[in-house]
């Protein structure tokens, strides 16, 4: 089974909910791996500090083209859809980081004149923290193309149990990629203005994809009652409502999780993992 | 014209709150809201629109099922695993193939080489932009349609309008806000800019995010500062930031502290400066005049 902890709004509680999560239900004898999806900024490490064991880089193929074979004849920049290949005067010139990789220059050119090369765009880390399998994605600085690095560390998920999928804050492609095919899909938000109005973004994404969704309010006695009132006329779950407290935050801060650190933090989260792993046990 | 970027690395560190301020403290500005992705500053100012575009993106992609003859072709070439052998029969063949939205990249490969022309490829319109009134300036931002690719595109697009209107208008400064992470529209909204902005917060968290972006900003050779938000949180770690920021060649800039008062600015719908006259609003207003003095 795969839950994904995803949010639209950033610093909503995500990570400490994703990584919280999957130590609790390996303490309540689950099999979790926790996957960390956030591939630009990955956090999951600093308070699972799991011990890395393996390391697999992550390439894209990518046209470089032969200019003695290329005839000019613009075949591949016209089915190129991202501007990445164009003939410019007597060259045909590569833009390696606005590449998709679709290869669709190499199928098209009459004059056989293109191949490809792997162009590094990340690595995915495996390890282990504790009992729970841990694997993160690190994009490489300057790219921007993150998808199919998170498409990497998804590969990493149990066959059995529970893998935990911690997904980039926002709404479009890492974040489509990292939930499409969840099981479960966990909003993070707080109740703020813009917490409900990127939750609303982040509803109608899950939504259009089809997978159910369940919501977690967190620091939820700051800021108004509609995120509650909304989840409750739209009949979403909301799992959990987690009070702000300092504590948590100073914890938080120097990398603690809060199940371990902050007394009466763990209970806020039961009624997840009785959600989980009561109900497949 | 001058154009500063605020960005953050690690998302929720209150750069949208420090933006709407700066719109409030900032003369002779235009707006522009390049989160594209989980727009918000416009929960702050309100703004009325003055005209609504169409954002094509990329491309939609759909297989007829009546023409397909199930040859496997488009399956066999596509990258990105997004055709299923699960589509409806036609009087040919009882199963034809489908393209999975979510999986297409809208490369359009498969339509390309398709024998039969079963497939369909056509502009696919995946958001929306607009150029608005507010009470502290024009301001251009934008929506994307949900589950839609090319954030990077749009916030292209954004910066693109934004200064165009910001010249237009012969106004000096374009005010920018980013998103968080340093992937496509994060590299969209700062190349080329003549100074950003990062706004972290003392967690470990924050500090390990803001090495990562700092990497990104040197990369492109873009001049940046950092702030501190809720400073108070954890001082020690607001100084080993401060520090690591030096170190990387970004000046540090006035911390803000901590106060509920951000929170409930959001929740009245006005900028923190215009909310309050407490000391969270005084160092805001230090950090734009540090700010100022950065840019010139």
């Amino acid at each position: 089974m795969k839950i994904a902890i995803a949010s639209g709004k950033g610093g909503t509680g995500k990570t400490t909910v994703a990584t919280c999560l999957s130590v609790l239900l390996s303490r309540a004898g689950c099999h979790v791996a926790y996957l960390d999806c956030d591939v630009e900024e990955p956090n999951g490490h600093i308070f699972l500090k799991p011990e890395i064991t393996g390391q697999e880089r992550v390439y894209l193929p990518v046209p470089v083209v032969d200019q003695d074979k290329c005839t000019l004849c613009r075949k591949c920049e016209e089915i190129c859809q991202y501007n990445a290949i164009v003939c410019m005067g007597k060259k045909t010139l590569v833009f390696q980081e606005l590449c998709h990789a679709c290869g669709g220059c190499v199928l098209v050119c009459p004059a056989n004149a293109i191949s490809e090369i792997d162009r590094e765009i990340g690595l995915v880390e495996d390890g282990r923290a504790g009992d729970v399998a841990f694997a993160q994605g690190k994009l490489k600085i300057g790219e921007a193309l993150s998808p199919p690095l998170v498409k990497a560390v998804k590969r990493r998920a149990l066959a059995d149990g529970i893998s935990v999928l911690d997904a980039p804050p926002g709404t479009t492609c890492p974040v489509v990629e990292t939930v499409r095919d969840a099981d479960l899909v966990i909003l993070v938000t707080e109740p703020t203005p813009f917490g409900l109005n990127d939750l609303k973004l982040a509803i109608d994404m899950t939504r259009q994809i089809g997978i159910p969704i369940a919501v977690v309010i967190n620091r939820c006695d700051v800021g108004d009652d509609k995120t509650l009132r909304y989840c409750k006329q739209h009949k979403i779950d909301v799992l959990a409502e987690i009070p702000d407290d300092r504590d948590v935050a100073v914890a938080y801060s120097t990398g603690k999780l809060p199940i371990d650190a902050v007394k009466g933090y763990s209970d806020r989260l039961q009624p997840l993992v009785q959600r989980l792993w009561g109900g497949t046990r | 014209m001058k154009e500063l970027v605020v960005i953050s690395g690690k998302g929720g560190t209150g750069k949208t709150s420090i933006v709407a301020s700066f719109a409030s403290l900032a003369q002779n500005k235009a707006l522009a809201d390049c989160d594209v992705d989980a727009a918000d500053l416009h929960l702050v100012l309100a703004p009325r629109i003055l005209s609504r575009e169409r954002f094509v993106g990329g491309r939609d992609v759909r297989i007829l099922p009546g023409h397909c003859t199930a040859c496997g072709k488009c399956e066999e070439i596509c990258r990105f695993d997004a055709i299923y052998f699960d589509g409806p029969g036609n009087g040919m063949v009882p199963k034809t193939f489908r393209i999975d939205p979510l999986a297409c990249e809208g490369c359009g490969v498969c339509a390309h080489f398709c024998a039969e022309n079963a497939i369909e490829s056509k502009d696919a319109q995946s958001g929306e932009w607009f150029i608005s009134e507010t009470r502290h300036g024009p301001m251009v931002h934008a929506r994307l349609f949900a589950a839609q690719e090319n954030s990077g595109k749009l916030v292209s697009l954004v910066r693109k309008q934004a200064k165009q209107l910001a010249q237009e208008r012969g106004l000096e400064l374009l005010l920018v806000d980013g998103s968080p992470g340093i992937g496509c529209p994060v590299i969209a909204s700062v190349t080329g800019t003549d100074f950003v902005l990062i706004v972290t917060e003392p967690t470990l968290s924050g500090k390990h995010d803001l090495g990562r972006v700092l990497e990104l900003t040197k990369h492109f050779g873009v001049k940046s500062a950092v702030c501190v938000n809720k400073f108070d949180l954890n001082v020690e770690m607001t100084e080993a930031i401060e520090a690591f920021a030096q170190e990387s060649g970004a000046k540090a800039l006035n911390r803000i502290r901590y106060d509920v008062a951000v929170t409930k600015a959001q929740v009245m719908g006005t900028t923190v400066v215009d909310y309050t006259t407490g000391a969270v609003a005084q160092e805001i207003k230090a950090l734009w005049q540090q700010v100022v003095s950065e840019m010139r």
